[in-house]
């Protein structure tokens, strides 16, 4: 049985590197090339491919981004030529990773370990802890790519007014309306630059630079007007966090 | 001290104590004045060597008002004591040639004393550019020899061995030239325009390969300006910032102009980039354009000679250079 490959890298000369190498196996069959990360999650959701050969740094959104905007990532080799903060977290989760340029070789090698790797389960939460770590990362923490529909958002976190916990997704609220992210509250949380965003609330994170006022609301509690006239609930144990930061 | 010799002088020649004293505060305070304002002056404004000549002219004028307004204070205050006036207008001559020596000396040991710090800057920022001429120059030839742009034209080379051997030899040879380039230059600072983009057009082409159709480049100048110099390897970052900022954020076909004109004494160099005014908040001079902005300063001691705009999807970098 044949397995689909995806093929996703901005330069031209490198995806038919890749697409030469992969001929050498005929069971390995490439369902598309694609040149950024928008072509990228169209075809992977059109073909479902057993493998993709990503690079990352990649016009728009990089290969980190685009694996995000992915529900159930297929397995992934990357391709990078010199990216020290992604070579470090590949190291940290043994995922393998080519560095270009690479030879026949050794891209056989790393075809036979993902062939090797029985449990795909695994794979996928080991990409998942990768992401995560990524995302700790700069140039990551200065925006957001959000999928709407069939189109990709990049919404820079200056942009934010503020994150609202919805059950396995955060709402994040811009002035076009809010987007949803399936990520964490607390990933947010730790991703954000604590000193433009504070987690006033358990089911809130706010944007420094959106708060007008804070209003006190019933007993004990506050809530934060922002800009946009929009009001964010302050807990109690929020309320001080706000006040230190803003210098109240 | 000067208003305690002051007011034994004149106790000396038989003033009384009230006497001595407020006279004594008034010439000297107005001496003190001048003395402030002259050291201020200079301060702002020191004169070129040939013009010291204006500082005698200016220490005879000070002198003069200073003991005009003393003269006048005084005999308001000492109206009626004829003896005191009598006294004053034969001291006149003493205090005026005592205020010119005072001024005339505070005015020399000002002049030194700017003039050396003037030159200490001047030495110290001599130093730091050649010390940061240097790191720049290490800077840059590790931007050439950036790593990403490297291995990534090591990969297309890689992939054109196979299929167009001819056009991996030719790119090794661009490649080859270009990182030639960077090290051959170290020693020359200054290079003509021709020259310098020459060396740009190694890079381009290596660029072009790498990007296919996506990346096309235009440069415009008039053949009169190829003489005209600026300093080694400025270009070439400031190309690739432009690049950069086209490739990675739009996915569409890009062109990058560099434009070179002669603006009365400069030479005035604009590179344009698509970007995409949505997603990209306007970040100012990238890091790029820091190092380069550095240089110039260090060169030109200006900080206005790196500028960037936004409008609507083109993003400008203009690069001033003086010529000399």
């Amino acid at each position: 049985m044949s397995s689909k490959v995806i093929i996703i890298d901005d330069e031209p000369l490198a995806r038919s590197i890749v697409i030469e190498y992969i001929q050498q196996f005929p069971d390995l069959v490439v369902s598309q090339v694609c040149s950024n990360g928008y072509e990228g999650v169209k075809a992977i959701q059109q073909y479902k491919p057993d493998l993709i050969i990503l690079d990352i740094q990649m016009p728009k959104i990089n290969g980190f981004e685009m694996l995000e905007l992915i529900e159930n990532p297929p397995a992934v080799i990357f391709a990078t030529a010199f990216d020290e903060y992604a070579i470090k977290a590949f190291e940290a989760h043994a995922i393998d990773y080519l560095l270009k340029p690479f030879n026949q070789e050794r891209f056989e090698k790393a075809i036979k370990k993902w062939r090797e790797q029985k449990d795909k389960s695994a794979g996928e939460k080991q990409t998942k802890q990768l992401l995560d770590d990524v995302a700790l990362t700069a140039p990551q923490n200065q925006r957001i790519v959000i999928k709407d529909g069939s189109k990709i958002k990049i919404i820079p976190v200056q942009d934010v007014f503020y994150l609202e916990a919805a059950d396995d997704f955060v709402k994040v609220f811009t002035k076009e309306g809010y987007f949803l992210k399936n990520k964490t509250m607390s990933h947010f949380e730790q991703v954000l630059d604590p000193s433009q965003f504070v987690r006033s609330h358990r089911s809130y994170i706010v944007n420094l630079q959106q708060i007008t006022r804070i209003d006190p609301y019933e007993k004990d509690n506050h809530v934060a007007v922002l800009r946009s006239g929009a009001k964010v609930p302050v807990s109690r144990t929020g309320y001080p966090k706000l006040k230190a930061i803003l210098g109240l | 001290m000067i208003a305690a010799d002051h007011i034994f002088l004149l106790r000396w020649f038989g003033l009384s104590w009230t006497t001595a004293v407020i006279d004594s505060v008034v010439n000297d305070s107005l001496l003190i004045l001048t003395c402030v304002l002259i050291i201020t002056m200079l301060r702002y404004y020191l004169p070129q060597k040939e013009k010291y000549v204006h500082l005698v002219t200016w220490c005879i004028l000070l002198t003069i008002i200073a003991i005009l307004l003393t003269k006048v204070i005084l005999k308001n205050i000492f109206a009626g004591d004829s003896e005191y006036i009598l006294f004053f207008n034969r001291s006149l001559w003493v205090r005026a040639s005592l205020d010119f020596l005072l001024l005339g000396c505070l005015i020399l040991v000002s002049v030194i004393w700017y003039n050396w710090q003037e030159q200490s800057e001047q030495e110290q920022r001599k130093q730091d550019a050649e010390k940061l001429s240097k790191e720049a120059e290490l800077f840059k030839l590790r931007q050439q020899l950036q790593p990403h742009f490297l291995f990534n034209s090591l990969n297309s080379i890689n992939a054109l061995i196979g299929s167009r051997p001819e056009e991996a030899r030719k790119m090794v040879q661009q490649l080859s030239d270009f990182l030639r380039g960077t090290l051959k230059k170290e020693e020359h600072q200054w290079v003509t325009l021709q020259e310098e983009l020459q060396y740009l057009q190694l890079y381009l082409d290596i660029e072009k390969v790498r990007f296919g159709h996506r990346l096309s480049t235009k440069i415009e100048y008039d053949e009169a300006i190829s003489e005209m110099k600026l300093p080694a390897l400025l270009l070439q970052p400031v190309m690739e910032n432009a690049i950069k900022f086209g490739l990675y954020d739009t996915v569409d076909e890009i062109e990058i102009i560099l434009k070179a004109a002669k603006e009365d004494n400069l030479l005035v160099l604009s590179v344009t980039n698509p970007f995409d005014p949505e997603t990209s908040a306007p970040k100012g001079t990238g890091f790029g354009l820091q190092s380069v902005q550095r240089r110039l300063y260090l060169l030109f001691a200006r900080n206005d000679l790196v500028s960037t705009e936004t409008k609507e999807n083109i993003f400008t970098t203009v690069i001033k250079i003086p010529q000399s």
